[in-house]
């Protein structure tokens, strides 16, 4: 059963200006021997966040909130298992798939067709998964026969869509989303809600970070309020939402 | 050395991302010309016909012998050196993919060398035209090159997995690491023949170079020529202490790669 679990998780980015980047640098401090001090070999560290501990059991619906440079996209990342914490723990077991940016992967010279395999590839779409999602993703796109066109002759309406489709078209177990997708004109917006709603029931996980309290207390039952990159508040949607809108 | 074996399955056990990215680099690159890839060979043959002939002129070498030693050296040491160099890269230029998925880092490694192997596959076409134009026989000594061939992948991927490590985390390795190929370019056999070095102490040196050997194994045996027992043994014990090191190394820092982005 998928779950995810952190334990005091820490994260600290390491800040490297041109100084302590380069190996001369790290040379000619070795050279000079120790009379360089800390604060002055330019070393800083940024901590993203601070000793966060949460679990997350199957069929949760988690929605997290905080200011810009609250550490949402950072934890986001830890728990789609890219930043693997500096310290602390963090488990997660689950297949676990990121709509953060749903276009990673589209070449603009490639046709429609190919583009499909491409975004496919990059979400981990294995070959043989895809030749049999591949006729429902083309025919959803609604794009018809510009599948055989270069993606770069797309609208941005028409190139939305198809990035939609192939990346709402896999079934992950733990779904992350860096707020809704909504896409295309008014026909398409109702499919797509339709598919979205779909993704979202199906997801045993859903961790959705937004700034929109509709939707927050649509989607989930519990909020994370991240504020420095610690957690401030954690608990049911209503209560966190009041806190933190009010 | 868990962290180092598990990403390395991981990314054969999800090869078809590799295979697919890598792909798509080269078709990528000449999707709106004519000829398409074909541009590389022709780029390889032109670069190969005029380098052998005004090198050939300047050493005196008769060109039935030089010139065939110059493609093969050319087409061999561009696919070493450009995996050696864009898998250094790798990290960097996937910053954007690695920082918004998750995916083991050898694929991007995958990637590279894949990419290489399609753009070699097109220049080592020159070979048989060279071979029949100098109406060299072919003998059993071609048999060797799939040999030859792996041999020298394991080595430039173990350099290629270590590099990507330490270019990352220093943005200055990339330049240095140019440096160092352009002077082994020069300092390898391939736009000139070992034959015309002064006996004693060059020829003895020449065995000191890592890519001498690499080299001998793969073109040789493109050439119909049996490699020297020692190319052998040298290049073998070198992958075996190369794969050592670079697997220790990303033991080490694979999980610190993505915050050196």
């Amino acid at each position: 059963m998928p779950h995810i679990e952190l334990n005091a998780a820490s994260v600290q980015f390491p800040i490297y200006n041109a100084k302590t980047r380069s190996l001369k640098n790290k040379f000619l401090q070795a050279t000079t021997g120790g009379f360089i001090n800390e604060e002055q070999d330019g070393r800083l560290v940024i901590n993203g966040l601070n000793n966060i501990t949460l679990s997350i059991h199957d069929g949760e619906r988690v929605g997290l909130i905080g200011h810009n440079g609250s550490g949402k996209t950072t934890l986001l990342r830890v728990l789609s298992g890219i930043y693997i914490p500096n310290s602390g723990l963090a488990t997660i077991s689950g297949e676990c798939v990121s709509l953060i940016n749903i276009s990673l992967g589209i070449d603009q010279e490639a046709t429609g067709r190919d583009n499909i395999r491409l975004r496919a590839a990059m979400m981990g779409v294995s070959r043989h998964q895809l030749e049999q999602e591949y006729d429902n993703i083309a025919e959803f796109s609604g794009l018809g026969e510009f599948l055989d066109m270069p993606f770069r002759t797309y609208s941005s309406g028409m190139q939305m869509r198809l990035a939609f489709s192939v990346s709402t078209s896999i079934k992950p177990e733990i779904l992350i989303m860096d707020e809704w997708l909504s896409t295309g004109d008014e026909d398409f917006k109702a499919k797509a809600e339709q598919r979205m709603s779909e993704l979202v029931s199906n997801a045993h996980i859903l961790i959705l970070a937004s700034h929109s309290r509709d939707l927050l207390l649509n989607n989930c039952e519990r909020l994370i309020w991240l504020e420095h990159g610690s957690i401030r508040m954690d608990g049911p949607a209503e209560e966190v939402a009041t806190a933190y809108f009010d | 050395m868990k962290i180092a074996i598990n990403d390395i399955s991981d990314a054969l056990k999800k090869i078809d991302i590799a295979l697919v990215f890598g792909w798509q680099d080269v078709s990528q690159r000449y999707r709106r010309s004519r000829i398409g890839a074909f541009w590389i060979t022709i780029n390889m043959a032109v670069m190969i016909v005029a380098l052998g002939i005004i090198f050939g002129t300047l050493f005196r070498m008769p060109m039935e012998e030089f010139l065939p030693q110059v493609a093969a050296g050319l087409i061999v040491w561009t696919f070493f050196m450009s995996v050696i160099m864009e898998g250094g890269a790798s990290y960097i230029e996937a910053s954007a993919t690695i920082l918004q998925v998750k995916m083991p880092f050898s694929t991007h490694i995958i990637r590279v060398l894949w990419r290489n192997l399609i753009i070699m596959a097109h220049n080592i076409i020159i070979i048989p035209f060279i071979l029949i134009f100098f109406m060299k026989p072919m003998t059993m000594s071609v048999f060797l090159l799939p040999l030859g061939m792996i041999i020298g992948i394991v080595n430039v991927l173990w350099m290629a997995i270590f590099l990507s490590i330490v270019c990352t985390r220093f943005r200055d390795v990339p330049m240095i690491v140019q440096n160092v190929m352009q002077i082994c370019f020069y300092a390898t056999p391939i736009m000139w023949a070992p034959s015309i070095l002064p006996d004693g102490m060059p020829q003895l040196l020449i065995q000191f170079n890592p890519f001498y050997h690499l080299l001998q194994v793969v073109r040789m045996p493109m050439l119909s020529e049996t490699p020297d027992m020692v190319n052998w043994i040298v290049c073998i014990s070198m992958a075996f202490f190369g794969w050592i090191l670079a697997l220790v190394f990303f033991d080490r820092y694979q999980q610190r790669i993505t915050y050196w982005l």
